[in-house]
């Protein structure tokens, strides 16, 4: 007997990686409304208002503040427990599992993006705003036109690492019975009792699709940082 | 100083602003015409661009009038934004934007402001880049490009607004000696072609070979302002000989 049972492995293997569509899902759909998430959040933050700057700014440290794990509790245990969630058009999804993933995930990704959003609009070169404005751009035409693509540029590192850490947090949806790859894998070890094999190899599969994540931020940094690159 | 109000294109009536408790501008009072270059200079922190900053309202004025083009200054951003579509600026650090090309930097706020096609705003760009004499950067990026010819792709991006006014923040300070004389070439055909012009700068050899009048300012206020034989060569008071003494001699 070996002390590893790669016949184990190779097993088991292929079985998670069935997970890794819902994998997929719960990365890109939070991903995608944590990022409109992000953008409506930094929009009252930078308003100017204090009665939009202060809630959002309590949203953040909140969802920031605590761990995501309690978060999909408080949202999959706690929210049905109210009568006026049930009764609410928002129970169909908050009564699914998939649903209250996507909800968790989507708000505390939100929260931290907004700041690292933030973070790239405040890093714009305040002459390049002025030089808009002097040539008789609106404020909102300055936003779209000059901050925002240059801000964009300067937090897409941040931003990349956002995403590879919430690629990780899926695996969290697998407490609330969620059958994504770590849900495979939990499974299979109750199954098996080889927590060894099974849990090296859905790290393995996790640590390829960072590695692929990585990479494809890479590639789009080089393409969109072009211009600062003097060629010959 | 202040005569008859509407021949006037810029009007400025006792002006004052503070930074904090720090007042940059003490009761500054100009009147420019259409067509008259003045040149303001003076030591740092004298207020010189802070003063022309309040033209196109990058800093609010905290007492005072200012009136450009019949435009007065107040809050109302309509009044800002028609100001500012007739006024163009020059910044002493280019103020390109890094992310578009030398010919979309020149054509956006053709497009977005003026409204105009996007032929047509390439049209504009390409005849101010030729007239500063770079056509062949058009399709580079503000980085790939020498000091003094980001300067002058600044100065026609301003053009291509079609401006009646030309403000210039130390357009030469950020440039390297040999980059220097390009950039005051522009400056002073555009200059002889009748530009209505106030130029922030140390550079006297142009003040004296294009300006109608030099301003010179000194902690906040303006010390004197004459015609440039007169400003150079029989300055009255002590300050501004003391600091054309300064920059002359170095």
């Amino acid at each position: 007997m070996s002390f590893i049972d790669f016949a184990l492995i190779i097993d088991s293997i292929p079985k998670m990686l069935v997970g890794i569509g819902l994998t997929f899902q719960l990365l890109f759909l939070s991903l995608a409304l944590g990022t409109a998430l992000a953008i409506i959040l930094l929009l009252l933050r930078i308003s100017g208002r204090w009665y939009l700057s202060a809630p959002t700014m309590v949203y953040i440290y909140i969802f920031r503040g605590t761990p995501i794990l309690v978060q999909i509790f408080i949202i999959y245990y706690g929210l049905p427990q109210l009568e006026f969630v049930r009764d609410s058009i928002f129970w169909p999804i908050l009564k699914e599992p998939f649903g209250c993933a996507i909800v968790a995930l989507s708000l505390n990704t939100g929260a931290y993006v907004s700041e690292i959003f933030r973070g790239g609009v405040l890093g714009v070169d305040r002459g390049l705003k002025e030089a808009g404005a002097a040539l008789g751009l609106s404020a909102t035409h300055r936003f779209i036109y000059i901050t925002s693509p240059i801000a964009i540029r300067l937090c897409l590192p941040a931003y990349s690492n956002d995403v590879i850490s919430l690629m990780k947090s899926t695996a969290l949806a697998s407490t609330i019975t969620l059958l994504d790859m770590m849900g495979i894998a939990r499974t299979i070890v109750a199954e098996t009792y080889a927590p060894y094999e099974v849990f090296i190899s859905v790290m393995v599969i996790y640590l390829i699709i960072t590695w692929t994540i990585q990479r494809s931020f890479g590639w789009i940094e080089k393409r969109m940082s072009r211009h600062v690159r003097i060629e010959a | 100083m202040s005569d008859s109000g509407h021949t006037n294109i810029i009007q400025l009536e006792n002006v004052d602003k503070f930074f904090g408790v720090f007042q940059a501008l003490k009761n500054i009072s100009l009147s420019v015409k259409k067509g008259e270059r003045i040149v303001v200079c003076g030591p740092s922190g004298s207020g010189k661009s802070t003063l022309i900053r309040c033209i196109n309202r990058l800093e609010e004025h905290d007492g005072g009038k200012i009136v450009v083009n019949g435009h007065e200054l107040t809050s109302a951003v309509k009044d800002i934004d028609a100001v500012r579509r007739e006024v163009g600026m020059v910044f002493q650090s280019f103020n390109l934007f890094p992310h578009l090309t030398i010919v979309k930097n020149l054509m956006l706020a053709p497009r977005l402001v003026r409204r105009s096609s996007k032929s047509e705003a390439h049209d504009t760009a390409m005849k101010y880049l030729e007239r500063v004499k770079i056509p062949e950067q058009a399709d580079k990026y503000p980085s790939q490009l020498s000091g003094g010819q980001q300067q002058r792709v600044a100065i026609a991006r301003a053009l291509c607004m079609n401006p009646l006014i030309m403000l210039f923040d130390e357009p030469t300070s950020a440039l390297d000696p040999e980059m220097i004389s390009e950039v005051l070439d522009v400056m002073t055909d555009l200059a002889q072609e009748g530009m209505t012009m106030i130029v922030v700068t140390h550079e006297m050899g142009f003040a004296r070979q294009v300006a109608d009048l030099v301003v010179f300012m000194d902690q906040g206020e303006i010390v004197e302002s004459n015609p440039p034989k007169e400003f150079f060569d029989n300055p009255k008071n002590e300050r501004t000989k003391l600091f054309l003494s300064q920059i002359l001699t170095h």
